[in-house]
């Protein structure tokens, strides 16, 4: 056993030293990581939901409390800061650094914003106004503002959703793609990395020497794991550099937990999804002798790739609970594009996780038989294209 | 240990073609066997059988008296037709995988590439891709890729076509010294000349059938000697007229003539000095060229 299998890792080993040691990888890496790392970021920035800062004069220093209450309340993002006079203020607001500057008192609240006043912000100040008109009225007849707001406080309104309705979380959102984008390239990249490799023995005819030494089998199980490592190798720093670099960044405020689950599942399936494919894509390439040939028989089955990707990548941000996608990504050939996805955007039962990794795992070991049969018949035979079913007929 | 390559009754066909029918023949320890045949005739194909890159239908390609297997494999140095290494691999880098997949341990894979580079003369190469090498040391390095595992039986196909002179001595002295080691070699080459000066032993296929196995001397035996004689002042056609003589050839002065068994040769001296002067009279033992010219017109004959 141990000596069949040397042979296996030494055709291994040569395709990670060369694929590492390639620039291709290298640059490859260091630029999905610097998307991966941004993409939280970016995304954050272009849904503005970064805080909102608000500047206070002395005079009004005792509405500070109040505001951040109502802001709290209302959904708005702020910070608050004091200045030290009205014209002061006035300049921070010009310069960008206070989105907006309360001036006057309780009794007339007014704002001075660069040019116009976040919709957000408008409703706290108006909800501010309000509560402070409610508290002197409240004063007036002789109450206790605090307690009557204490008591609205308290009235809340219970809803009793029949389905539970999918938690659309910006973060989420941006995970799910990010996985989404990931996992597609991942399988293209090395899927079609594989085929070349195939073929590039055939066209320098290296693959007879190869092959009277070692066996078929030999070389195509090196070539795929030496091939998967390495894709491995590049998932696991991007997706794991990009979860670390959004928890430290605070990009991601998520649990931890949740991030660390989409980046193992995603590695998960990148090992199912690669393995799937590239023993389908080598068999495929055997068939072939020149580089120009491989789009041929390699594309239909890249197909299956891509048509899940870009509905995933299409339906899943809006409506992660899409039914469709849901069927798509139990079934075997597209489970690896979308099971990762639906697992970043959350919401996946555990049954479904489970049961989609299954069929897989048990597709595989059938793969591997058909695809060393098709190379091993088909791997020799130079010139034209050979056809599917003499490569399938046994030599 | 006989340490002998035999090819015993190998039947091959591709769909409707016959490749190779019933061939069969043996190479010895420490024996230089030389394959010619023309292009089609079932060297290749016979060489792939050997090395189980193609199965055979029937027939049998034993070494040591057993079944070659893939362990006995590893220790055959092969040089297919098909030239190819990995065009983008550094050269010492891809003749040490090349050692390890022969089963080498990495340190005698290591010392054994540095030996046979330098022997081969590309030593200065050693870091550069193949793809960047010309096509004569592309050779070099491709015969390297045959002996770097240190093998038992070596089994060349074509391996002088596209060397330059200098290559072809160098490795005319290779194989000679493998030989000397108890190797057996088979090689096939269409340069005949190199063949019959370098080989023990010749085996000439036809239509997939070995027709003609032996040593050159052996070979010879049988076909009919050639006379040369050289009569500068003779007219044309002057040996027409010697009963039971063939005129095979005129070249300039110089006439070729093919004699049966039973005539003396000192009646065509006779009839040669009648003309005038006679330069040169001499036997000339069929040359390989000649004897693999008989079986191919047998060919066309047949």
């Amino acid at each position: 056993m141990s000596s069949a299998w040397q042979p296996v890792a030494l055709v291994a080993r040569r395709e990670i030293t060369t694929r590492i040691r390639s620039k291709g990888f290298r640059i490859g890496t260091l630029v999905l990581l610097a998307v991966v790392v941004a993409f939280p970021v970016v995304l954050r920035l272009a849904t503005g939901s970064s805080a909102h800062s608000v500047g206070f004069t002395s005079q009004n220093a005792s509405l500070v409390q109040p505001f951040v209450a109502v802001a709290e309340a209302s959904g708005a993002n702020v910070k608050t800061a004091t200045v030290p006079d009205q014209s002061s203020g006035q300049q921070q607001v010009r310069s960008g650094a206070l989105d907006a500057l309360v001036v006057g008192s309780s009794g007339s609240i007014q704002v001075v914003v660069d040019r116009t006043l976040d919709e957000g912000l408008r409703a706290a100040f108006i909800a501010l106004a309000h509560q402070q008109a409610l508290d002197a009225q409240v004063r007036h007849l002789g109450g206790d503002p605090a307690q009557v707001s204490a008591a609205v406080a308290s009235a809340q309104l219970d809803v009793a959703a029949l389905e539970a309705a999918p938690e659309i979380n910006g973060q989420r959102i941006a995970l799910g793609i990010v996985t989404g984008v990931l996992i597609y390239l991942s399988l293209q990249t090395w899927g079609q990395v594989v085929a070349q490799g195939v073929v590039e023995e055939k066209s320098s005819r290296v693959v007879e020497l190869l092959l009277s030494t070692i066996q078929p089998w030999q070389l195509m199980a090196g070539k795929v794991l030496g091939i998967g490592q390495v894709g491995l190798v590049q998932i696991a720093i991007v997706a794991g550099g990009g979860a670390i670099a959004g928890l430290v960044t605070g990009a991601l405020t998520i649990p931890a937990s949740a991030v660390a689950g989409t980046v193992v599942w995603l590695v998960v399936w990148y090992l199912l999804g690669f393995f799937s494919y590239a023993l389908v894509l080598a068999a495929a390439s055997s068939l072939v002798s020149r580089q120009e040939e491989i789009a041929g028989v390699v594309g239909p089955i890249l197909m299956l790739l891509v048509v899940p990707y870009v509905l995933g990548i299409s339906i899943l941000p809006s409506k992660p609970d899409s039914r469709l996608i849901e069927v798509l990504s139990l079934i075997p050939l597209f489970a690896p594009t979308l099971m990762p996805m639906r697992l970043a955007f959350g919401g996946v039962p555990v049954w479904q996780a489970v049961l989609a990794v299954a069929p897989v795992v048990l597709m595989i070991p059938a793969l591997v038989w058909l695809s060393g049969r098709i190379y091993r018949n088909a791997v020799l035979r130079t010139g034209a294209r050979v056809r599917l079913r003499e490569a399938l007929r046994a030599s | 240990m006989t340490n002998r390559l035999e090819v015993d009754a190998v039947f091959k066909r591709y769909g409707d073609v016959v490749a190779l029918r019933e061939m069969t023949f043996e190479v010895h320890a420490g024996e230089l066997f030389g394959f010619v045949g023309s292009n089609g005739a079932g060297k290749t194909t016979t060489m792939r059988i050997a090395l189980g890159v193609l199965a055979a239908d029937r027939g049998e390609v034993r070494w040591d008296g057993r079944p070659i297997d893939l362990e006995s494999r590893r220790r055959i140095g092969y040089m297919p037709e098909e030239r190819g290494l990995y065009p983008k691999m550094p050269v010492g880098e891809q003749l040490i995988y090349l050692a390890r997949l022969h089963g080498q341990p990495p340190t005698v894979a290591k010392r054994s590439v540095r030996a046979w580079i330098e022997r081969l003369g590309v030593a200065a190469h050693r870091d550069d891709e193949v793809q960047k090498l010309s096509l004569g040391n592309q050779q070099r390095v491709q015969l390297a890729a045959a002996l770097v595992h240190d093998p038992a039986l070596l089994v060349l196909d074509e391996p002088f076509s596209g060397l330059d002179p200098v290559a072809v001595e160098i490795m005319s002295e290779v194989l000679r010294e493998k030989c000397a080691q108890g190797v057996p070699v088979l090689f096939s080459s269409h340069q005949l000349d190199l063949v019959q000066r370098l080989c023990d032993r010749v085996g000439i296929v036809r239509g997939g059938a070995m027709v003609a196995c032996g040593s050159v001397d052996e070979l010879r035996s049988g076909a009919s000697s050639q006379l040369v004689v050289d009569v500068p002042d003779a007219p044309r056609g002057w040996a027409d007229g010697i009963p039971g003589v063939t005129v095979c050839a005129q070249d300039g002065t110089r006439t070729v003539l093919e004699l049966p068994q039973d005539l003396d040769d000192q009646v065509v001296l006779k009839m040669a000095l009648s003309t005038g002067r006679v330069r040169e009279f001499a036997w000339r033992p069929p040359s390989l060229v000649d004897l693999f010219r008989n079986v191919v017109s047998d060919e066309v004959a047949g």
